[in-house]
């Protein structure tokens, strides 16, 4: 069954479309993340979801029952916010215990439920401290904690990592999954970070400008991006014009001024059917530099020139000249990186590879 | 050399300021007939003179009263106002966020004379709910002001959170907006308490006959004779209006403290 159901959902502010007839199944316990740049439209939708928000058109369902007239406090939902979002006059235990009250849940129960919230954050021997008193991440988890104490019929999760600094902001996201994992409370989570994105999510759910660009597994999405905005999104990607020589045994062939004839497997190309203008798309973590006296093994080998290194210690980022194009690869270091103006064969395999329409499919 | 110029500058300045201050507190508890130089003796008669002067006393009263209505009636406004202001996009809201602040920039015997000139041409005489009116009209500003910086400053999604768990917008207000609110509330009203209670200019203009405030009956005393008692009446004003405002800053910034606002 679907936990949360959109229908055509179209949200404008004035001449603004914020939301483009977006529809979007949500299934009961899976962790779906909204993600895209700023002002794509991911935090509209949730706060559509969460009823902060009327649509101007189409419906939103909450477990099958149309709630588009039910304000906010009637829809059983946990809201967990960027800025934590506490009660700054309220100690822990009385903000987790705030939604219970509205609950009518009695006082021992309401007790009882608040420690365990708090033992599943782990925080248990916070509960009479203030909200000031405790660090960002601790903040987040009281948030989490009072969110999840209600038992909601949908967690939304407004970037709630991107107030934390970066090593916590990874601790907690394993944390947060976990918790989501083990009370599989159906969750949406709204992010522009794609590591996030990739890490967490059952689904991924990217945005652009208001409208949907693709729907996918994490893998799916990053392997099989289906436009070129997902491909520059999600991690760096190359994206070359090339030829398309329609399909044969499965692959389709490929052809672009610096490179063999490539034949991509054609489940990798689901837009590109026929011959024509296409574009070829290789993550930049695909392409291997190796020196070219080397061994392909039935790779790809295309010859370059390394223009710049950009070194970050296990890592290097290398722009690359293959013709008149500059391409981009990242590559875990060996020994010592290629350095600036070294003759390399960038070697890459078929699967990697994936082709897209010139015009994107509507 | 020279900052002991300014510092000696500087003594002057507070010299000035407050002696005159110091010297109705001492002249209060002087055992003279006259009240003034040179001291005679220490003596609370002065004060004693002015809790049986029945007019005096009934003055007290209806300060205190007016004061205490002005200040409810002023935050209740005030705080529901600055809801309004800045939670809610209302068409023309800067015109009318300046003319609920304008009565203090308007000279207040330009507002007396109007307010009283206004009220008579609709053919509605002097009471003392006009007088009320009238202070309400410009403790307002201060309470718009206080109530509306703190307002700015509570963030929009805990009261979303709030929401969210279940609360009514009712609710939410008096379980979130409001406690968070109450430091300036109580500001807002002690101003509010405060100017109200000083107040003589628009006080002149709007009050019925008969009925006298603690600063007209003070001015009306004035105009027959310098009597000791008014020394001690100022000493019981400065206690209220410098000493209560003080207790309610500390308590506000208690308040504050605890809460974590």
């Amino acid at each position: 069954m679907s936990a949360v159901t959109l229908t055509d959902i179209v949200k404008r502010f004035g001449n603004f479309t914020a939301v483009h007839r977006m529809s979007l199944d949500i299934p009961d316990g899976s962790f779906v993340t909204l993600l895209g740049p700023s002002g794509c439209g991911k935090t509209t939708t949730l706060r559509m979801i969460a009823g902060l928000l009327d649509p101007t058109e189409g419906d939103i369902s909450i477990k099958g029952r149309r709630i588009n007239d039910v304000p906010i406090y009637k829809r059983n939902l946990g809201l967990v916010f960027q800025n934590y979002a506490l009660f700054p006059h309220k100690t822990v235990a009385e903000n987790v215990a705030f939604g219970l009250k509205y609950r009518k849940v009695p006082r021992e129960e309401a007790r009882r439920r608040v420690a365990e919230a708090l033992e599943l954050v782990q925080l248990p021997h916070l509960g009479e401290r203030y909200p000031r008193e405790l660090s960002g991440g601790q903040q987040q988890r009281v948030a989490l904690a009072r969110a999840i104490v209600i038992e909601p019929d949908v967690l939304l999760l407004d970037e709630p990592l991107s107030a934390l600094d970066a090593n916590l902001r990874e601790n907690m996201r394993v944390e947060l999954k976990n918790i989501q994992s083990r009370i599989g409370v159906t969750s949406v989570f709204v992010t522009h970070d794609q590591s996030e994105a990739l890490a967490m999510s059952d689904t991924i759910v990217v945005m652009s400008e208001g409208r949907v660009e693709q729907i996918g597994a994490p893998e799916e999405v990053y392997n099989t991006p289906a436009s070129e905005f997902v491909a520059q999104f999600l991690g760096a990607s190359n994206i070359l014009p090339a030829q398309a020589l329609g399909i044969e045994g499965g692959e389709l062939g490929l052809e672009l001024p610096g490179f063999p004839r490539l034949a991509v497997p054609a489940s990798r190309a689901p837009d590109v059917q026929k011959s024509g203008p296409a574009k070829l798309v290789i993550r930049a973590e695909k392409l291997v530099l190796e020196s070219p006296d080397s061994e392909a093994n039935g790779r790809y080998s295309v010859p370059a020139i390394v223009e710049t290194v950009d070194y970050q210690g296990q890592s290097a980022r290398y722009f690359l000249r293959v013709g008149d194009q500059q391409l981009q690869a990242i590559n875990m270091i060996d020994q010592r990186p290629f350095s600036q103006g070294e003759a390399v064969a960038l070697r890459f395999r078929a699967r990697d590879c994936a082709a897209l329409p010139v015009d994107p499919a509507p | 050399m020279g900052w002991q110029l300014i510092r000696l500058y500087a003594i002057l300045v507070y010299g000035f300021m407050f002696l005159p201050v110091a010297v109705v507190v001492l002249l209060s508890f002087n055992d003279s007939q006259f009240g003034a130089f040179p001291m005679t003796g220490f003596s609370l008669r002065w004060f004693e003179a002015l809790w049986n002067n029945d007019a005096i006393m009934r003055a007290f009263r209806t300060s205190i009263m007016l004061g205490l209505l002005t200040a409810v009636i002023s935050t209740t406004l005030g705080v529901l106002a600055s809801l309004a202001l800045v939670r809610y996009s209302i068409p023309g809201r800067n015109l009318i966020t300046t003319m609920l602040i304008a009565p203090i920039l308007v000279p207040e015997v330009v507002l007396a004379v109007a307010l009283l000139l206004f009220l008579n041409f609709l053919g509605i005489g002097k009471s003392f709910t006009l007088l009320l009116f009238g202070h309400v009209i410009f403790t307002l500003p201060f309470v718009i002001l206080v109530v509306q910086a703190r307002l700015v400053g509570i963030r929009r999604d805990v009261e979303e959170a709030a929401l969210s768990l279940g609360a009514s917008p009712r609710q939410t207000f008096f379980s979130i907006t409001l406690p968070l609110l109450m430091p300036a509330v109580a500001a807002g009203a002690l101003f509010a308490f405060t100017i109200s209670f000083d107040d003589i200019t628009g006080t002149l203009f709007w009050k019925p006959g008969g009925v006298e405030t603690v600063p007209t009956q003070i001015f009306a005393m004035l105009r027959h004779s310098i009597s000791p008692e008014i020394n001690a009446l100022g000493t019981v004003m400065i206690v209220l209006t410098v000493g209560l405002p003080l207790l309610g800053a500390a308590l506000a910034r208690r308040m504050a403290m605890k809460r974590g606002g």
